[in-house]
């Protein structure tokens, strides 16, 4: 069969190619100009080469500190989050009814905390954490703990991450339940004719159909709190001092605060590339775990 | 190995308050014997499956006893009644290797390993999965799979009975002969109480010595392949088994004489004491009915075609309101599109209110 040639179906495809040139291409380019170059206002650039990169990349620096410092507490945050949200999330999937009416409740509870905006999740833990008038501050100072998140940087660490598990914890719990779901029921019929325990059926049945699900959900867990601004943000303000200062804050300060446009814009390059890299690395691994082995020829 | 044995059993998943008539299963007693081949036989929805996942363990009746060789299993758990079951669809370990699979049910029950080593090397064997015993289990096909299933059952040299529920549905059309033959080569060698759930005649009967028909929760014939042909206790069976299914014909009966249109058709045995005000109906197989030339005395059908399946042919007939199939000898034609019928009075039987009825020699 011969393929209809006409250049005129060009003209359908063009204004995508504007709106993501104007959206996306464009703003990058200009980033990654930025990126080599300083200046000092008055709309004056000067050619700077890789000297951001650097500078970003060796620790004596101060943006190279600072950035480091921030990175590290960075994927220090991702990494507990995602150990406590994903069992946690598992656990609570395991744990929801499967049928009745309770299943729509468990459901519409679970989704609430995902509804609700950042910075108002930020401010409802800003607020409940206050040892004056916040519930929480208020009843744990009561008890005796001594708990103080704008003076003490372990009660800023948790209260961040708390709130990050409460806010986020159900998206995981609700990707395994559907994951659950899935499974038919003579799987759980048959594990039950071969005699499994509890833990076995968990082992050879639901972790094994939940891996997919579970792949989705550490990456996007892991690509939000890695870029996590908002909620940090309105509790903490990155304090006290810097402890709580994630990149995305450490990047809004340099670029918004002190105007430094070559800084910033290198290190939100390299920010975008590390997530790049880590995603891929984490879908690389987790989809060759599953099937290591060629597709194989079946028994007769 | 045991001897099955299922006292007023019954079912309803609406509970034991519920109407009989709505059960998904009726009360049934039988047994059925240690080393059996047995297929549980009927349509979608006729509480076959109920009946299978009752003696599994996995529904427990809300009525009825089952015991295993004399000692009641009922209360019991699926885990502790001894029984393998192969699904519909295949399950498998998806993590596991084919030998861990079979390996999987001793392991539960803490066989020692060289025990469990030795049981699943027999097994594997025994199916055909020695090359794949170290492979996962994933990847294999679909047969592969339900041999699979099959081998986690039969590899605890204690069981009972093991139970099939429609295993053949996924499988390809020439791997399903393959592997039916497989299972019965199996139930020689092994000794083993199978029991067989299909709704596919072919399936019940090459498979099953015993053969028991379902029909609406109820069972409603338990015999020999041969016997459902030859005697169905009931018109269901008599149109469910066989191809065409069995005619039933709307008659009136009387002693040694069937009359259907003023037409007598002959009997071979009296019929004198037909309950009344039930629904009278004669019941007899295409195999024994010829189409001829239209003769005086001889009941009259419209022709509306005639199927050939190649070693015999039938003739899809009218009377009256009756759909009919009959036997169309070689070098039958009918010119006016009508053809009498001759009937083989030893094959034909009497049904009341859909149940046969044994008429006095």
């Amino acid at each position: 069969m011969d393929k209809t040639v006409n250049q005129k179906a060009w003209f359908l495809v063009l204004p995508v190619f504007l709106v993501v040139a104007f959206s996306a291409v464009l703003p990058l380019m200009t980033v990654v100009n930025y990126s080599m170059q300083d200046t000092f206002g008055n709309n004056q650039f000067f050619w700077n080469g890789v000297g951001w990169f650097k500078e970003l990349l060796d620790p004596s620096t101060d943006l190279g500190g600072r950035f480091l410092a921030s990175l590290g507490r960075n994927l220090f945050f991702s990494l507990v989050i995602l150990a406590i949200e994903v069992p946690l999330g598992i656990v609570v999937a395991l744990s929801m009814p499967r049928q009745g009416w309770t299943v729509a409740a468990c459901l519409v509870t679970l989704a609430l905390p995902l509804l609700i905006p950042w910075n108002v999740v930020g401010t409802i833990w800003q607020i409940f954490g206050r040892p004056d008038i916040g519930l929480l501050g208020y009843t744990l100072n009561a008890m005796g703990i001594d708990y103080n998140y704008v003076s003490n940087a372990v009660d800023a660490w948790v209260t961040v991450i708390v709130m990050d598990v409460w806010h986020w914890t159900s998206l995981v719990a609700l990707l395994c339940y559907a994951g659950l779901k899935s499974i038919p029921e003579a799987y759980y019929q048959a594990a039950q004719i071969d005699g499994a325990s509890r833990w076995a059926v968990f082992k050879a049945i639901q972790l094994p159909k939940m891996n997919r699900v579970l792949l989705i959900a550490v990456l996007l867990r892991f690509m939000d709190s890695f870029m996590i601004y908002t909620e940090p943000f309105v509790v903490t303000g990155g304090g006290p001092g810097n402890s709580t200062t994630f990149v995305s804050i450490e990047l809004v300060k340099i670029a918004l605060g002190q105007f430094d446009l070559g800084k910033a814009a290198a290190l939100s390059l390299v920010y975008n590339l590390i997530i790049l890299i880590v995603c891929w690395i984490f879908y690389t691994v987790m989809t060759n775990a599953g099937s290591e082995r060629k597709p194989q020829e079946g028994a007769a | 190995m045991a001897r099955i044995d299922l006292i007023d059993l019954a079912h309803s998943y609406g509970g034991n308050d519920a109407p009989e008539e709505t059960f998904a299963l009726k009360p049934v007693t039988m047994t059925w014997r240690q080393g059996g081949a047995y297929a549980l036989l009927g349509p979608s929805g006729c509480g076959k499956t109920t009946l299978l996942n009752v003696i599994s363990g996995i529904i427990t009746p809300s009525r009825g006893k089952i015991q295993f060789d004399g000692q009641d299993i009922t209360p019991l758990s699926t885990q502790k009644r001894n029984i393998a079951q192969v699904f519909q669809f295949p399950v498998i370990y998806d993590t596991m290797t084919v030998g861990q699979n079979l390996a999987f049910p001793l392991k539960n029950r803490g066989v020692p390993k060289a025990e469990i080593d030795k049981r699943v090397a027999e097994i594997g064997r025994l199916l055909d999965l020695e090359p794949y015993l170290n492979r996962k289990a994933t990847r294999l096909t679909a047969d592969a799979k339900q041999k699979i299933s099959l081998g986690r059952g039969l590899v605890r040299s204690d069981v009972a009975a093991v139970l099939f529920d429609e295993p053949l549905t996924v499988i390809d059309p020439e791997l399903k002969w393959q592997l039916r033959s497989k299972l019965k080569a199996l139930h020689r060698e092994l000794d083993l109480t199978m029991i067989y759930v299909t709704h596919d005649q072919t399936e019940a009967l090459t498979f099953a010595d015993t053969v028991v028909v379902m029909h609406d929760g109820r069972v409603v014939q338990s015999g020999t392949p041969a016997e459902l042909f030859d005697k169905p206790a009931h018109t269901f069976v008599g149109y469910f088994i066989g191809s065409p299914g069995m005619n039933i014909l709307p008659a009136e009966v009387k002693g040694r004489e069937a009359r259907i249109d003023g037409h007598i058709i002959a009997l071979n045995r009296a019929y004198d004491n037909l309950p009344a005000n039930a629904k009278i109906e004669i019941g007899v197989r295409p195999e024994f009915v010829e189409v001829v030339a239209p003769t005086p005395g001889l009941l009259t059908a419209r022709i509306e075609r005639i199927d050939d399946l190649g070693r015999i042919r039938f003739a899809r007939a009218r009377l009256g309101d009756a759909k009919l199939a009959a036997r169309a000898p070689a070098g039958f034609t009918s010119s006016d599109g009508t053809a009498g019928l001759k009937f083989d009075p030893a094959h034909v039987h009497v049904y009341a209110d859909s149940l046969l009825v044994e008429g006095a020699a």
